[in-house]
C-alpha cells in the first residue's frame, strides 16, 4: 500500500509534467489561468515581443475587476470612467483578449465580478484543479479543494506561453480547527485569529490545509473567506478538502461538469481528501469555541485582537510604535467605542451573498450613524442581482448606505473609491496596510457583522450588542 | 537580462519589518500597462510628502544612499500582493539585492525573474547589517555568500535553477518552451479536462 498523501500532495503529483530535481524545479501544469486587467498587460507584451502564441486560450479566462468603476453610469455607459489610466487598462484587456482568443467577461457583462468571486460562482473553480492568477488572493479557490495560488506577471507570461510554471514544492501546514464558533463570530473572525496566532509570515513557504469539524461545518462562502486570507499569513495557498458541501455548491453551475461527466467528476473528487495518517510538515490547533469578534488595530492583518480587547504594549519596538502612530492609537488602549468614519462591505474576502445578508441583517430597520459613509459593493454582478432579488439593496439604501456595481473597489482604491486621509474605515477586505485604501487612510479589518454594527453605531462595536 | 555574478555596494538600511508591496509601490501606480519607469514611484508614500516634495528624513532621499544597490530591510520583506511592479520599481530605482531574514514567497519569485537578488541571512548577520548602514558588502553568486567588511562571510540559500538563470543572464521561459514535448505528452495522457 502506498504512503498516505495530503490533499495538496495528490494535486501536486497529478500535475507534475516533470518532477523537481536538485537542479531544476518541477514543471507544474496549470488547469485554469484566470487573468485581469492589472497584472496581464505586460505578459501579453512578452508574447508579442517573442512572437509566441497563447498556448491554451481554452484554459484561460479573463475578467476585469481591480481598477473598474463601481458607479452604474461608468460601468454601463453614460459617463466616462473617471480614472483615465483605468479606462486604458480596460481597453487594453479587451484588445489583448480579442487578439489572443481569450474569453473575457467585460465591463458590461452580466457575469462579471471580482475574479475570485466569479471563478467559483461560474463553476470554473473545481476540486483537484491547479488554478493560478496574477493576484495573491487566488488562494480563495482552495476552498473548493483546488491548489490555487497567486503569481507575478512574468509567470503569467509563462502560463500564457506553456500552460506551465516552474515551481519548487512548498511545505504543508495543517491548521486544525475544533469546537463550535460562538454566536456573532464568523469565518472572518476565525481567519483573523489564525493570522494573529501564526503571524503575517507564519505560513511563508507553506500551503495551508484547514481541517477539523469547525471547517467541515462552514458553508462554501465562509470557507472562501478563510482560504482567501491565507496569503495574509504568508501562505501562497490555503485549501479545504472537498465534501458534500462543496459538491452541493458546484452542482448545476454553468461551467461545472454536467450529466455523466458530473458523476465521473464526483468519483474523482471523493479521492482527493488527505488520507488518514497523512503527514504535514507542521500542524497547529485552534479552539473555535473561545473566539470572539475580531478587529485589527495596526497596519498588518496580524495586528489583531478581540473587539473588546486592549492594544498590547511592546516596549522598544519602534516599528510597532510607528504602526500605532499611523493608526492614531496607543499601546494599552481599548478601541471599542472609538469613532468610525467609513464602513466598506465587499471585496474577494467578504463580497459574497451570505456576507451581504449578514450585513443587511444588522441594518434592517436601522440607520447608518450620522457622519458615517457606508459603501456596499457586491463581489459580482450575480451577487448583486441575487441580493436585489432578496431586497438587500433596499435595506442598505434605506439605512443610508451606497449600493454599487461589483468590483475590488475600496479594498485597494485603484478605481478612485478611496478612504480620505486620517479617516477610520472598518473594512471587510483583507489588508490594513498603510495607504492601502487611500493615502493616510486608517483601516480596521473586521467581519461583515462587525462592520455593519460599527456603521449603525458610528463607533467600534462588538456586534453581539446588536444581535 | 544581464548576467550577475557578484555585486559590491554600500547598503541602504530600512529597518522596518513586514514591508508590504503596497508600501513598495502603492496601488494607484498599477494602472500602467508597461513595466518601465516605476522607480519614480518606489516607496512613494514614504519618500514624498503630500506636496510631492521628497522627505528629507527618508533614507532613500539622503545623499549617502545615492548609488547604493543593496537594500537591507526588516523581516518578511515584500509581503502582500503579487504585483510584480514591486521588483520592477526596485530595479528601476537601481537596487539589485534585498537582504532580510525572511522574504515573502511571491515577491521572492518575482524578484528572481527580474535580476533582483533576494538574500536571506541569519539574524546575527542581519543585526550587524542593521547596525552598520552604508557598510560595503559583497554578494557572490558563485559561492552564494555575502561578505561583510569585517571579512565575515554568510552563506544564503538560493534555488539552484534561479541561480543558474541569474548567473547566465537567461530567463526561465526558454527552459519551459524547451519542454514542449513533455507538456504536449502530459496534455494528451494525463491532463484533466
Amino acid at each position: 500500500m502506498s504512503a498516505p498523501l495530503t490533499l495538496f500532495e495528490k494535486i501536486w503529483r497529478s500535475h507534475e509534467v516533470l518532477p523537481e530535481s536538485a537542479d531544476t524545479p518541477a514543471v507544474l501544469y496549470v488547469d485554469l489561468h484566470l487573468i485581469h486587467e492589472v497584472t496581464s498587460p505586460q505578459a501579453f507584451t512578452v508574447l508579442r515581443e517573442r512572437g509566441l502564441p497563447l498556448r491554451r486560450p481554452d484554459r484561460t479566462f479573463a475578467t476585469m475587476d481591480h481598477s473598474t468603476p463601481t458607479r452604474t453610469e461608468q460601468v454601463f455607459g453614460g459617463a466616462p470612467i473617471s480614472v483615465e489610466a483605468a479606462a486604458h487598462q480596460v481597453r487594453e484587456l479587451e484588445r489583448n483578449c480579442a487578439a489572443f482568443g481569450v474569453e473575457l467577461l467585460g465591463l458590461g457583462d452580466a457575469r462579471r465580478g471580482i475574479v475570485h468571486i466569479i471563478g467559483p460562482e461560474l463553476g470554473l473553480t473545481q476540486p483537484g484543479k491547479t488554478i493560478v492568477c496574477g493576484d495573491s488572493h487566488t488562494s480563495t479557490h482552495g476552498a473548493l479543494g483546488a491548489l490555487a495560488f497567486g503569481i507575478g506577471t512574468t509567470e503569467v507570461g509563462h502560463v500564457f506561453a506553456t500552460q506551465c510554471l516552474l515551481q519548487r514544492k512548498p511545505r504543508t501546514l495543517a491548521v486544525n480547527v475544533h469546537g463550535k464558533l460562538p454566536a456573532g463570530v464568523g469565518a472572518k473572525d476565525l481567519v483573523l485569529a489564525i493570522i494573529g496566532r501564526i503571524g503575517v509570515s507564519g505560513g511563508t513557504g507553506h500551503v495551508i490545509e484547514y481541517r477539523g469539524e469547525t471547517i467541515r461545518a462552514l458553508e462554501m462562502d465562509e470557507r472562501m473567506t478563510v482560504c482567501n486570507m491565507s496569503i495574509e499569513a504568508g501562505a501562497r495557498a490555503g485549501m479545504i478538502a472537498p465534501d458534500e458541501t462543496t459538491f452541493r455548491y458546484l452542482a448545476g453551475r454553468p461551467r461545472a461538469p454536467q450529466g455523466g461527466a458530473w458523476e465521473a467528476a464526483l468519483e474523482a473528487w471523493r479521492q482527493l481528501p488527505s488520507d488518514p495518517g497523512a503527514r504535514f510538515d507542521r500542524e497547529i490547533d485552534i479552539d473555535a469555541a473561545t473566539l470572539e469578534p475580531m478587529v485589527t488595530y495596526g497596519t498588518n492583518p496580524g495586528m489583531v485582537m478581540a473587539v473588546g480587547g486592549t492594544i498590547p504594549e511592546r516596549t522598544g519596538d519602534a516599528v510597532f510604535a510607528k504602526s500605532l502612530a499611523y493608526m492614531g492609537f496607543a499601546p494599552g488602549e481599548r478601541i471599542q467605542e472609538h469613532p468610525v468614519n467609513v464602513v466598506f462591505i465587499g471585496s474577494c474576502t467578504n463580497g459574497r451573498l451570505s456576507d451581504l445578508r449578514t450585513a443587511a441583517s444588522v441594518l434592517r430597520g436601522r440607520k447608518v450613524a450620522s457622519g458615517v459613509h457606508m459603501l456596499v459593493v457586491p463581489g459580482s454582478q450575480q451577487v448583486k442581482r441575487e441580493a436585489e432579488a432578496e431586497g438587500l439593496d433596499r435595506i442598505f439604501i434605506e439605512a443610508g448606505a451606497e449600493w454599487r456595481e461589483s468590483g475590488c473597489s475600496m479594498c485597494l482604491g485603484m478605481n478612485g473609491d478611496l478612504v480620505p486621509k486620517g479617516h477610520y474605515a472598518v473594512s471587510t477586505s483583507n489588508r490594513n496596510f498603510e495607504g492601502r485604501q487611500g493615502i493616510g487612510a486608517r483601516t480596521l479589518l473586521a467581519s461583515p457583522l462587525t462592520a455593519a454594527a460599527c456603521a449603525v453605531r458610528g463607533r467600534i462595536t462588538d456586534p453581539r450588542e446588536l444581535l | 537580462m544581464e548576467p550577475i555574478r557578484t555585486l559590491r555596494s554600500r547598503t541602504v538600511v530600512l529597518a522596518v519589518n513586514d514591508i508590504d508591496t503596497d508600501q513598495i509601490i502603492p496601488a494607484r501606480f498599477l494602472t500602467t500597462t508597461t513595466r518601465e519607469g516605476l522607480g519614480r514611484h518606489l516607496f512613494a508614500d514614504w519618500r514624498f510628502g503630500p506636496d510631492g516634495a521628497p522627505r528629507a528624513d527618508f533614507v532613500l532621499n539622503q545623499p549617502q544612499s545615492s548609488g547604493s544597490s543593496i537594500l537591507v530591510a526588516g523581516n518578511n520583506f515584500g509581503c502582500g500582493s503579487s504585483r510584480e511592479h514591486a521588483p520592477w520599481a526596485l530595479t528601476d530605482f537601481g537596487l539589485r539585492a534585498v537582504v532580510s531574514t525572511q522574504i515573502a514567497d511571491i515577491f521572492r519569485n518575482n524578484a528572481l525573474k527580474n535580476g533582483l537578488l533576494p538574500v536571506i541571512v541569519e539574524p546575527s548577520t542581519h543585526r550587524w547589517l542593521l547596525e552598520h548602514p552604508g557598510a560595503e558588502v559583497t554578494i557572490d553568486l558563485d559561492t552564494t555568500s555575502l561578505t561583510l567588511p569585517t571579512g565575515e562571510t554568510a552563506r544564503f540559500p538560493l534555488e539552484p535553477f534561479a541561480r543558474y538563470c541569474l548567473m547566465n543572464g537567461v530567463d526561465e521561459l526558454g527552459f519551459l518552451l524547451g519542454r514542449e514535448a513533455e507538456i504536449a505528452a502530459y496534455e494528451t495522457l494525463r491532463a484533466p479536462a
